[in-house]
């Protein structure tokens, strides 16, 4: 009998640790892809379509045409897993077995959590969003554009950062930059939470004339007057604001009574298993791990858990443990990017941007579809990316 | 001077910003002039403690270590 593996979320780490536990396998184990809509969605090309350098066309593909022909592919909503019955319900009755499972279900966002979120901001972290910001900054004739998160953790944290001197470029092509006031909003005393990074933002931020608050995280956006206001007591007028909505986990891992409150599943650092749950994994943003939830995390967990699955399919003793390894472009505008590459042990130590990582970025986007779900990224690039020394 | 704290945040193994982030809304509870004492493990929140503290006016009125937790009593301002 096959071994049966059940993967929920068709997302960059759940396509990617289904089609390898397939090859790796064969015809030991019956690999199947639960995924509510069936579309894969390249999340970072969203702040692309709403800069205007994108089509929202080429970011969503049919998930079948990612996976290998021998995974199945069910499009369903999982809406709760009971693990000592080894089974996961579906939402349209019926249920199915597993032996062993993955949960790559990601992170939703939660913009009710915020009052006036939804009518006086606009976001860039789904697609109809970016589409819509899109069309705001055609009409946007000048004036205060804020942009910050109204919730931690939340996706790719280099984002906001990039949408800053993404819109700065974007406002000078426009010839209205000087008619501008460009401002991030952070939450902590600095424009990015890694130091490092940091210390390379900065005075970029500085020299294109794009402000900084400190300490500024939202509690509530008052659309009719146009304000938004922190937690810290402070109030910002703006006439176009961008902002992060906040992410919980999802619904089918908070009603498994899996997750802590906000809904991120206790997961091993290492082994990636759920705390308590030896049969089953959990792999990016769906994760409480203290890193970038990000594509990128989820691209390095997926090996590992596919790797630890085979290995228990086998009988062996699983080997692969994941480092907290993690690589993210950062685009800085004007076609410069830089990058930051860490893990448990090493803090990023990014290189000045240049034109070199925004071309890598490009080929990135660009390739992604034809290696990244399949596993074909080579896992070592052949240009060397620094990291700092380690913290602790 | 009678130390009584009027709200515990444990913040142990949460990294950074959300230490900071969940004193923000933390300290919104209790009453200007009581302390509130946040635990946390990430040691980059000494720093930020420290910076939030001097920039929002909130009084950083003790601060230590204990096996690996970073302890820190803020009085609102």
């Amino acid at each position: 009998m096959p071994a049966k593996v059940v993967v929920l979320g068709g997302g960059v780490g759940g396509t990617l640790a289904a089609n390898l536990l397939a090859k790796e396998l064969g015809s030991d184990a019956k690999v199947s892809v639960v995924d509510p809509t069936g579309m894969h969605h390249y999340q970072p090309g969203y702040l692309y379509v709403a800069l205007g350098q994108a089509n929202g066309r080429w970011l969503v593909r049919d998930e079948r045409t990612l996976l290998r022909r021998e995974v199945d592919l069910i499009i369903e909503q999982a809406v709760r897993v009971h693990p000592e019955a080894g089974t996961v319900q579906l939402e349209r009755g019926g249920s199915l077995e597993w032996d062993y499972l993955v949960i790559a279900t990601g992170a939703r966002l939660v913009h009710d959590q915020i009052p006036g979120l939804v009518e006086g901001s606009h976001e860039f972290y789904s697609l109809e969003g970016a589409q819509r910001l899109r069309e705001a900054l055609r009409r946007f004739e000048g004036g205060r554009l804020l942009v910050g998160v109204a919730g931690v953790p939340y996706k790719c944290p280099p984002a906001p950062v990039e949408f800053v001197f993404m819109v700065d470029e974007y406002l000078r092509k426009r010839g209205i930059r000087d008619k501008s006031e460009v401002m991030l909003l952070s939450p902590l005393n600095r424009a990015f939470t890694i130091e490092s990074a940091s210390k390379v933002i900065q005075p970029i931020m500085e020299q294109r004339g794009i402000g900084l608050t400190t300490f500024f995280n939202v509690e509530e956006v008052d659309p009719s007057a146009g304000t938004v206001s922190s937690l810290e007591g402070e109030k910002a007028e703006y006439d176009l604001l961008v902002l992060v909505p906040p992410h919980k986990g999802q619904q089918v891992v908070t009603e498994s009574a899996l997750a802590d409150g906000p809904g991120w599943l206790p997961t091993d650092r290492h082994t990636l298993e759920v705390e308590g749950q030896e049969r089953i994994f959990a792999i990016g943003d769906a994760t409480n791990l203290p890193i970038s939830k990000s594509g990128s995390t989820a691209h390095f967990e997926a090996p590992v858990v596919a790797s630890r699955i085979a290995s228990l399919v086998r009988g062996t003793a699983p080997r692969e443990n994941y480092g907290g390894r993690v690589m993210c472009f950062l685009e800085t505008g004007n076609r410069k990017a830089t990058v930051l590459r860490f893990d448990y042990e090493h803090p990023p130590a990014p290189p000045q941007p240049n034109n070199v990582w925004h071309a890598a970025k490009w080929m990135f986007n660009r390739l992604y579809w034809e290696t990244v779900p399949q596993g074909r990224l080579p896992e070592n690039l052949p240009m060397p990316i620094p990291t700092g020394r380690s913290e602790s | 001077m009678s130390m009584q704290i009027a709200k515990t945040l444990d913040l142990k193994g949460l990294s950074c910003p959300l230490p900071i982030v969940k004193t923000a809304q933390g300290i919104k509870e209790v009453a200007s002039g009581e302390l509130i004492e946040a635990l946390a493990t990430d040691p980059g929140s000494v720093a930020d403690f420290n910076a939030w503290c001097k920039s929002t006016g909130n009084e950083l009125v003790e601060q230590g270590e204990d096996g690996g937790v970073f302890r820190f009593v803020i009085r609102k301002k």
